[in-house]
């Protein structure tokens, strides 16, 4: 038997406290709301320096690690890909992760590619994305995937075929790495850029992570390039055709019917290639392959 | 004449009081005196006179600022000789989250008893001071009184030639006490040396071979009881209910006081009946007579050269 | 001297299981249920290491609060109390009875660090870990922890020995963070151009208890094999330094005055 007061009590418990809650969560939202105009970019980061940081762990670094490497990732995923998005907290994230966790070769290897990847994909700071991938080759001198993304930036970004090379033979030499780096070098090397080694590399890159998003990346760019090489050879198939027909084609159906190509040539998606009125050939609207702003081929194939 | 169970010799200490510049309070002034094997020995004084501060100093809670003690022959400097002796603190705690067979079993480890004896004893002990059907209940669950008797049982319960009581009868109802002074007829029955404190001078009388008596730290005396005190009922009490409209004799109402329908009237013994006589006289109803025990506070003012204080309703009840 | 130490250690873990303590468990449990189950959705290609490492972080928070709230109370609890009156009044002397309570803590945080390597391994099974030969040094990351609760405790212990359990939080507290910066505070020494501050930071280096190098937490993530020769020496740290802080207590305890 419980006394009335204290049936009161249950009562009022029994309805106050759901009502509260609720009254509570609307005001949050509103407040929420209200709050977007003054929260700036830096609430992101809680604490700038790395040496902070750590400071702040108490010696959890490895955790602490972990939970900016999530940071990381989802301060990534909801920047990438607007236009105009800057990422000015990509590198000291990443800065913190890394100096916490020295040993975290997945955060070395998704700074190498999206530190240096331009805008909207990333940073466009490849000084910082070689100044991590070798504080990440220091600290894990065992791991061959490091050197490989060293020579992928110098191959890929900063057109540094010699330093390319010593990268991928300085990795090649690491127990456990796998023969394509060595010939790498070698090709890299003898041939400076190409559309080949390029591919190569990329593709070497999509192999050897397990991150959705830098998989994302090498196929992205490898159609891109497959795309850019496609418009090359039908950039002066259309000129052929012009000489011929006496108006440019509208697409590569065109091309196929007057007997220049056997097949039809079309896109990695599978799109018939269009072409403009000045004859430059594009992609179809509706296909899902890009070209990444700056994408080009390397020196050699414009031969 | 065997070695005494306890000898005292010369315990003196001294308490800093204060926090910036403590000044040194004595509260045991060079005690000595000694309990022989066998007797049932009193430690007598009013509060605050240093008796449980002698009993922490005999246990080794404390350390004499100088001095010392010895319990059959052994120093209280040696651990070992607590296998002989048994105690009981004043207000005892105990771990309130263990029950009291727990609690009886837990201390019992520290003898060399095999698990059944243990158990033996320990329920054996419960009997004893009457808590064996409240021997699963937690401890925090537990009257003051039970603790008390609790206390008592781990103080004999490894049957110790020596036992020592803070303050035995604290907190028992009068049941309780009459048990608890049963135990102690029982201990010493059995030979074992029992010294215990107390401040109720008719539970000395009662159970005590011999009582040592401490005010303000200083031994007042030693000796049997009687020898000590010699304070003797030299007053009696009786209480009555005087009659509708019939008042006291004038001379016994200035002895006398009225509380409600009841009057006390206090009267030397020897003119107790004379006094009877006039109270017939005047039909009142007698509800007792009594005689008036000085209470050690009333011994402590005449050593110190007072008068007994004024005795309060609530005596009426002792 | 186990007859006397054996019961005050079983008695110390009894007081701890019934003050249920253990259900710190629970919240442990639910921890590693919530990080199983979100790590999948969050971090890329990490599961596992996240699971160690929030499991192990996890053991090693829970058993310092454990250490050191129940550590400082200890002897304090039981003076306050008087419960060690009567206790003290058994053939047992001072020390043994400290040694006691101290094994007592410790064998609770053992057991309730074996239970919570068992929901570690759960959550770790979960995400998909498999067991191999690199995994034993996830063992001796948890062993290590188990060290660091050996020391924190006895400094907790000694702190409970003749200070209130606020300021002997303060203390033991103030030097596990010290001594987890040992490394620092000895780097930051050796660059500096003052012989006072130089002084200063190698005694502190060498005073204070390091608990930088019981911290294997990142290496076991990585499932990086850890010496045999640094397990060891570890050990016998943590055994010379708790054996240190034993005695000191004893010395503080034995001639204490109890109220």
């Amino acid at each position: 038997m419980i006394s009335p007061s204290q049936e009161r009590a249950l009562w009022t418990a029994v309805v106050g406290v759901p009502l509260l809650f609720a009254a509570i969560a609307a005001l949050q939202i509103k407040i929420d709301a209200g709050a977007q105009a003054y929260h700036g970019e830096d609430e992101q980061l809680l604490l700038r320096s790395a040496s902070a940081v750590r400071r702040m762990s108490f010696g959890y670094d490895a955790l602490a690690a972990d939970f900016y490497w999530t940071r990381t990732v989802q301060y990534y995923g909801s920047h990438a890909g607007i236009p105009g998005a800057k990422f000015d907290q990509l590198w000291p994230l990443l800065d913190i992760t890394t100096t916490l966790d020295p040993k975290l070769i997945v955060a070395y290897r998704f700074g190498a590619v999206f530190l240096s990847e331009p805008p909207p994909a990333g940073a466009e700071r490849t000084d910082l994305a070689v100044q991590l991938v070798k504080r990440g080759m220091a600290e894990n001198p065992e791991n061959w995937y490091l050197p490989s993304d060293l020579g992928f930036l110098y191959y890929w970004r900063l057109k540094d075929y010699r330093a390319a090379s010593e990268a991928y033979l300085a990795g090649s030499k690491i127990p456990g790495a796998p023969s394509w780096m060595r010939i790498m070098a070698a090709l890299v090397a003898q041939r400076g850029g190409s559309l080949e080694t390029s591919r190569m590399i990329w593709t070497e890159i999509y192999n050897s992570t397990q991150d959705k998003t830098v998989r994302q990346r090498a196929i992205t760019t490898v159609r891109g390039l497959r795309a850019l090489e496609d418009e090359q050879q039908l950039d002066a198939l259309a000129q052929e055709y012009r000489t011929r027909m006496g108006h440019f084609p509208a697409s590569s159906n065109d091309l196929h019917d007057a007997g220049l190509v056997r097949g039809i040539p079309v896109d990695p998606d599978g799109f018939p290639y269009i072409f403009g009125t000045d004859g430059k050939s594009q992609l179809d609207p509706r296909s899902s392959v890009t070209i990444s702003p700056g994408l080009q081929l390397p020196s050699d194939a414009a031969q | 004449m065997s070695a005494p169970a306890i000898e005292i010799l010369g315990l003196t200490k001294d308490y800093p009081v204060g926090f910036w510049r403590p000044k040194m309070r004595r509260s045991l002034d060079n005690l000595s005196f000694e309990v022989r094997e066998g007797e049932v020995f009193g430690f007598l004084g009013p509060n605050g006179a240093g008796k449980t501060t002698t009993m922490k100093l005999l246990m080794g809670l404390i350390f004499p600022t100088s001095g010392t003690a010895r319990i059959r022959g052994r120093s209280i400097d040696d651990i070992g000789m607590h296998t002989e002796i048994g105690y009981l603190p004043e207000q005892p705690y105990f771990y309130d989250y263990l029950t009291a067979r727990e609690l009886l079993n837990y201390y019992a480890q520290f003898s060399n008893y095999s698990a059944s004896e243990r158990r033996e004893r320990v329920e054996k002990n419960l009997e004893r001071v009457g808590l064996s059907a409240a021997g699963d209940v937690q401890l925090r669950n537990f009257s003051k009184g039970m603790l008390q008797r609790v206390g008592i049982a781990q103080a004999i319960l490894h049957d110790p030639p020596v036992v020592i009581l803070d303050e035995p009868m604290s907190g028992l109802d009068p049941v309780g006490r009459r048990e608890v002074r049963d135990i102690i007829l029982d201990l010493r029955k059995q030979g074992r040396t029992v010294f215990f404190s107390t401040h109720i001078l008719s539970d000395a009388e009662m159970l005590c071979d011999r009582v040592a008596v401490l005010a303000s730290g200083k031994l007042q005396g030693v000796g049997a009881p009687r020898e000590v005190v010699t304070l003797q009922a030299q007053a009696m009490e009786i209480l009555i209910e005087t009659r509708e409209g019939r008042a006291l004799p004038a001379a016994l109402a200035g002895q006398s006081t009225r509380i409600g329908p009841r009057t006390r009237i206090t009267v030397p013994e020897q003119q107790l009946y004379s006094v009877l006589e006039e109270l017939r006289g005047c039909e009142a109803r007698i509800l007792s007579v009594s005689p008036v025990h000085p209470t050690l506070e009333d011994y402590f003012f005449t050593l110190v050269g007072g008068s007994a204080p004024q005795r309060g309703l609530e005596e009426i009840s002792r | 001297m186990s007859a006397t130490i054996g019961p005050v250690a079983v008695n110390t873990f009894r007081e701890a299981v019934r003050d249920r303590v253990l259900y710190n468990l629970v919240l442990f449990a639910l921890l590693m249920i919530g990080a199983a189950i979100l790590v999948g959705q969050v971090s890329i290609g990490i599961e596992q290491l996240v699971i160690v490492n929030l499991g192990l972080t996890a053991i090693s928070l829970f058993g310092l609060v454990m250490s050191i709230f129940i550590g400082v109370g200890l002897v304090y609890k039981e003076i306050e109390r008087r419960t060690l009156y009567s206790l003290l009044a058994k053939p047992i002397h001072r020390w043994q009875f400290l040694v006691g309570k101290y094994a007592g803590l410790l064998l609770t945080l053992g057991v309730n660090t074996a239970f919570m390597t068992l929901g570690l391994a759960a959550a770790f099974f979960f995400v998909g870990g498999r067991v191999a030969r690199a995994d034993v040094s996830i063992l001796v990351a948890i062993y290590f922890i188990l060290l660091e609760f050996a020391l924190v405790t006895a400094l907790a212990l000694f702190f409970s020995c003749f200070s209130s359990p606020m300021l002997s939080t303060l203390f033991t507290l103030g030097i596990y963070i010290t001594g987890v910066f040992a490394n620092d505070i000895h780097e930051v020494g050796e660059f500096t151009q003052n012989a006072a501050v130089l002084w200063l930071t190698r005694a502190i280096y060498f005073v204070i208890p390091n608990f930088h190098n019981l911290n294997a937490i990142a290496a076991a993530g990585h499932k990086e094999a850890i010496p045999l020769s640094l397990i060891w020496q570890n050990t016998l740290y943590a055994v010379l330094y708790a054996t240190l802080l034993l005695i000191a207590a004893a010395a503080v305890f034995s001639r204490r005055n109890l109220k």
